[in-house]
């Protein structure tokens, strides 16, 4: 569904380009699909409405920048306009300036708050404090054994309570009396999952608050959470006066689009992201990646850096014309490998990749850093005319190299395979569109091989 | 009547209430909502169906399903064949519920118990507190159930189980924490099968649908139950959170690749959240929805019915 999402995107920017200028009429095609990619990426219906008319009111005024083409002019507003929602620094935490502070977990049933709560404390003993954490719910079956078993496992305490202590109310504040005995900082306090529009249990967590005086209240939110989001949060503020939102299980596949309805319908910052389930599996929230997210754009702005920074201009420029007049040698194809692994590990570059066109495969390519490192050593092992040109490596030539890098004579003729027919891919590659934008980005022509 | 693997039984008068009640929310939200739009209006105009649209996404049925529903509706209106805005809200019923009811299917017979039932679905959905309202509804039905605590990895997923096992009477077999869940079903399903239990249903872990490495481990849990007893697992439910955004598809359909889904039960319908991502789950993957949860209770699940749940969307 998203990597459809994407394409739309993609073919209305494909439509724009060519176009020399932003246009009244190109501008209405692609505000239509990104306000069906927003829709889709679950940003609610009033904030998307809010949006569009943003970009486009922005669009048009926009300076026409020589250097980027309007497609690319029109993802730079877009996203610009998402990160400005989503707030355009990291927001911390707050803490109280005469210990405990009282954090208090928040959120819907199932969101995440009890796992988030066991990353939090963890976070902030690293982070040099000392938390206490406490389950006050009381209700969910086996919700406080939860947090206990969490505690143990990050050998960060649990306030228990007392038998007589039955109470949400008598939990936490006999956790905040425990936490100021044993030189405790920060109390977090795990609530159960409520529905917003449960009576009584909204009055107990405000009535908590009254008791406790939390400096944050941090609303925990499901990544994955539809339109809906906008109404639990709205609740859950105008209740409490939420200061913060977690968003989780942000290491699925889900856009992420409730974070921007969250954000504007309470105005509160995001300050964390759930992205797995060891408790290690918490960041701080950056609204860019999120943005680039929410569009489908994978961590496409990094990318680009990540390659303008890395690959040389010039060296670039001879490739794209050794490409073109298909005298990709060898040695080109070993330079250009050593070029892509200059920019970390593979993993991580097809992580951030768009999931897009033939990209898209991308994603379920494994890649194997070693048979890469295989790969370069074959070619290491064969002598500069080898490079230069394959087709004298014969039979002999193959025993030796494989000898020479450790390998096999399959490996060595299976790179010889690859290269032969990556060749032809990249001749017919290079007269078109995607020559033109993948020959500079030099990446998917080595991945698409499968090394 | 309600459907089970072992053939139907009737039903309490009070279930049609009770889903009526559930889904109210989604009726009132809904209802009022295209009723705000269709009131004091006669004709169809763009901008009505626009409004529409914003109606019909807002229930988290997707822009793609929205917008085939509403060019059904244009067509219709262009060869004049809807004369006003009462009509609309027909059409828009018939059509959701055709989506429905085209997934519909009976459950596989069990000739030899016990019937296995798998429980999947990611994370914090309601698996847990699903697997106790099930135990409830086949006890009620004269049943005996065992249950299988094969989530071993979350914190507390076993105490949890246990908790719902005596609240129903219900045994549960488990491990240790950490214990390959193949192998507690495999304990469970022999269990089940010594003691002549009519179903044994199988508590798993959360799991985001994207780790290949967790959903291999359900692939594996299949073949275990597979083994035991040829044609298990009889019913492989996914829980879905009815505040599931449009993920949801995706959701069901990498379950379905991997732990081949027969049913979907829409939990926490109690809450203002809609659950409109079944509708687009049905429409592309053929899948029907079995139950719908409506509250913490053990009696708060009750069985879907298509006609049923689009009438009280649509009915005042």
């Amino acid at each position: 569904m998203f990597e459809n999402l994407s394409e739309k995107l993609q073919r209305v920017f494909k439509n724009l380009r060519g176009e020399g200028k932003l246009t009244a009429e190109n501008m209405e095609s692609a505000l239509r699909e990104i306000r069906v990619a927003l829709l889709e990426a679950d940003v609610h219906f009033r904030v998307v409405k809010q949006l569009i008319e943003n970009i486009k009111q922005k669009a048009m005024g926009e300076e026409v920048l020589t250097a980027l083409s309007p497609s690319q002019q029109v993802v730079k507003i877009v996203h610009e306009e998402l990160i400005k929602i989503l707030g355009s620094h990291q927001s911390k935490l707050r803490f109280a300036n005469e210990p405990p502070t009282v954090i208090f977990i928040v959120g819907l049933q199932g969101s995440g708050k009890t796992t988030t709560t066991g990353k939090l404390a963890r976070w902030l003993s690293k982070n040099g404090h000392s938390p206490l954490m406490v389950s006050v719910d009381v209700y969910r079956p086996a919700a406080r054994e939860q947090l206990s078993v969490i505690g143990r496992e990050l050998k960060l305490p649990v306030y228990e309570g007392t038998p007589g202590e039955t109470t949400p109310a008598d939990l936490a504040r006999g956790a905040r009396k425990e936490a100021t005995n044993t030189g405790r900082d920060v109390v977090l306090i795990d609530t159960a999952g409520r529905l917003h529009i449960d009576e009584d249990l909204m009055k107990e967590l405000q009535e908590l608050k009254g008791l406790l005086s939390p400096t944050e209240i941090l609303f925990v939110a499901d990544a994955m959470t539809g339109q809906d989001a906008v109404k639990s949060a709205d609740e859950f503020h105008k209740r409490l006066g939420i200061t913060g939102v977690i968003l989780t299980k942000m290491d699925g596949d889900a856009r992420g689009g409730a974070a921007l309805s969250i954000r504007t319908v309470t105005n509160q910052p995001l300050k964390f992201v759930g992205v797995g389930e060891k408790f290690d599996a918490i960041e701080p929230f950056h609204p860019d990646r999120v943005a680039s997210r929410i569009l489908g754009m994978g961590d496409v702005l990094s990318i680009i850096e990540k390659v303008e920074e890395q690959i040389d201009q010039k060296k670039a420029e001879e490739m794209q014309r050794k490409l073109l007049e298909n005298e990709f040698t060898l040695e080109d194809f070993r330079d250009q490998i050593r070029q892509l692994r200059k920019l970390g590990p593979l993993e991580s570059i097809l992580s951030m990749m768009p999931q897009v066109g033939i990209l898209k495969d991308l994603k379920n390519v494994k890649v194997d850093e070693k048979e890469i490192t295989r790969v370069v050593a074959i070619i290491d092992s064969m002598t500069p005319q080898e490079r230069a040109n394959h087709m004298i490596i014969n039979g002999s030539r193959r025993r030796r190299i494989a000898r020479g890098s450790g390998t096999t004579v399959q490996e060595v003729n299976q790179l010889l395979k690859q290269y032969a027919q990556m060749r032809k891919m990249m001749k017919s590659f290079s007269g078109g569109f995607l020559g033109k934008r993948l020959g500079k980005m030099k990446l998917p022509d080595i991945l698409g091989q499968r090394l | 009547m309600i459907q089970t693997l072992f053939g139907s039984v009737p039903t309490q008068p009070s279930l049609l209430e009770r889903l009526k009640s559930g889904v109210q929310r989604t009726r009132q939200g809904l209802v009022s909502q295209l009723e705000t739009v269709l009131a004091g209006r006669k004709e169809i105009d763009a901008e009505l169906l626009e409004e529409l649209e914003y109606t019909l996404i807002s229930a988290d049925i997707g822009v793609r399903t929205t917008t085939e529903v509403l060019e059904i509706i244009r067509q219709r209106v262009d060869r004049k064949l809807v004369g006003d805005a009462g009509e609309l809200r027909q059409l828009i019923q018939n059509h959701l519920i055709e989506v429905l009811q085209a997934t519909e299917r009976p459950l596989p017979r069990v000739t030899t118990p016990p019937a296995v039932v798998m429980v999947v679905g990611v994370n914090g959905t309601g698996k847990t507190t699903t697997i106790g309202k099930l135990a409830r509804l086949y006890r009620e039905e004269g049943r005996s159930v065992l249950l299988c605590a094969a989530d071993t990895f979350r914190a507390a997923a076993i105490e949890q189980l246990e908790i719902w096992g005596q609240r129903t009477s219900t045994e549960v077999i488990r491990q240790k924490p950490g214990a390959d869940p193949s192998a507690v079903l495999f304990d469970a399903i022999q269990a089940g099968k010594s003691r002549k239990i009519d179903y044994v249903i199988a508590d798993t872990a959360g799991r985001l649908h994207t780790k290949s490495n967790l959903m291999a481990e359900l692939e594996k849990m299949r073949r275990t139950a597979s083994r035991l007893i040829p044609g298990a697992p009889h019913e492989v439910l996914l829980v879905m959170d009815a505040t599931t955004g449009q993920n949801g598809l995706e959701q069901a359909r990498r379950f379905t690749e991997t732990s081949g889904v027969t049913g979907i039960v829409l939990t926490k319908l109690d809450g203002t959240a809609k659950g409109g991502v079944v509708i687009p789950i049905a429409r592309e993957l053929n899948l029907p929805i079995r139950y719908v949860g409506v509250g913490e209770k053990p009696e708060d699940l009750l069985p879907f019915e298509p006609e049923k749940f689009v009438a009280s969307l649509f009915e005042a």
